[in-house]
């Protein structure tokens, strides 16, 4: 891991937590609020691969276990762990990590629509895996009831799996040696 | 670099930083073996009776609450009609309780208290093949990022703004994300040059 690894890592770290400044856009149709954080985890694994990308999401999960109010609206410190949307949270650095081994994977480039799935997988999938069972836990909900009550927030985050994607071929275009090995 | 902390001389804002980290790790999960109501309610009641013990406004306490009102309510109703109202107390209590609680650390611990007290932890960390020194870089380095990230986007913002493009996400985070690795391309340099030894 040379200098260059540790300052991606911090990088994503900080585009995750910069995310969180966005004002959160409430989808009229659904009337619940999605924010653009979790698009930092879909870039950290797709931009910095698997083992930067998660070791970035691990670090944004520290620093706001310390304290800093980097979750979307100023939220942070360890409570929010605690809390109903704990388990999305901690899910983050395993999601980042699986989007970024499934693409390093893939022999070549990865094509845009393959991404998208790679992605949704990732960010989408391995995010509920996690993060449901735990508001069931948190919120002494049945599973059921869990999963009802989140997938409101699934058509928002395929928006952001498709941005996502496209973010990352706009990027990989202009800065074509990124290079997601470390 | 901004954090929640409030100064002050109480004896919460003396104990070291990693009792406190312990202390709430250890409240917070023995919490969930919690069943009763009243329990819960005490527990509630005696977190927000700790801020005037160390001399925290009670309006910081609410500031605690306030960003996680709206998931509070939601889960409040939820189980109101779902479960019950004892269950949709319950529930809200100890996610309040617990928000209190973890508020207690941030507010009468300096981040970089917080900060030294993990790097004195790291040293576990080369046991198993990490460098405790690396860790420590892409700390600072996360925590200084932070506003420059936002400066980038407010500047690509600004540029976007004259083609019209400024609402478009996708044409503000592209030229975001290119200038910030071209820029961390430049630090890494930068702190190769110095020396940094690895």
């Amino acid at each position: 891991m040379n200098t260059k690894d540790i300052v991606y890592i911090a990088l994503f770290a900080a585009l995750t937590a910069a995310l969180g400044l966005f004002p959160p856009l409430t989808l009229p149709a659904v009337g619940v609020p999605i924010t653009a954080q979790s698009m930092g985890v879909m870039l950290a694994g797709a931009l910095a691969g698997s083992k930067r990308g998660g070791l970035a999401l691990l670090l944004f999960v520290v620093l706001v276990a310390i304290g800093m109010p980097l979750l979307a609206g100023g939220r942070g410190g360890f409570g929010m762990f605690l809390g109903p949307s704990g388990g999305f949270i901690l899910s983050w650095p395993i999601a980042a990590f699986l989007i970024g081994w499934l693409i390093e994977r893939h022999k070549g480039e990865t094509p845009l629509v393959l991404s998208m799935v790679y992605i949704a997988i990732g960010g989408v999938g391995v995010v509920y895996l996690i993060g449901v069972p735990w508001l069931a836990f948190a919120a002494e909900l049945t599973l059921t009831q869990a999963i009802t009550g989140s997938a409101g927030f699934i058509p928002g985050d395929l928006v952001k799996v498709v941005l996502a994607a496209l973010i990352t071929r706009g990027v990989r275009k202009a800065y074509p040696d990124l290079g997601t090995r470390s | 670099m901004f954090d929640l902390y409030r100064p002050g001389t109480s004896f919460l804002h003396r104990l070291p930083a990693g009792v406190k980290v312990l202390l709430l790790a250890v409240l917070g999960t023995l919490i969930f073996l919690v069943d009763d109501l009243a329990v819960i309610l005490g527990f509630l009641a005696a977190v927000l009776a700790l801020y005037p013990m160390a001399r925290l406004p009670m309006a910081s306490a609410w500031n605690q609450i306030r960003p996680a009102l709206w998931i509070l309510i939601a889960i409040l109703l939820a189980q109101g009609f779902i479960n019950g109202w004892e269950t949709g107390f319950f529930v809200t209590a100890r996610f309040a309780g617990l928000l209190l609680l973890a508020g207690l650390l941030t507010l009468t611990t300096r981040v970089s208290d917080m900060v030294d007290g993990m790097e004195r932890g790291f040293w576990i960390l080369k046991y198993v093949g990490i460098n405790p020194a690396k860790v420590s870089l892409a700390l600072s380095l996360a925590l200084r990022f932070i506003p420059v990230l936002a400066t980038i986007t407010a500047e690509v913002r600004e540029a976007q703004k004259v083609r019209g493009l400024n609402r478009s996400i996708i044409a503000v985070a592209i030229p975001v994300v290119i200038r910030t690795l071209r820029m961390s391309d430049e630090i890494a340099e930068a702190i190769e040059t110095r020396g940094y030894s690895h």
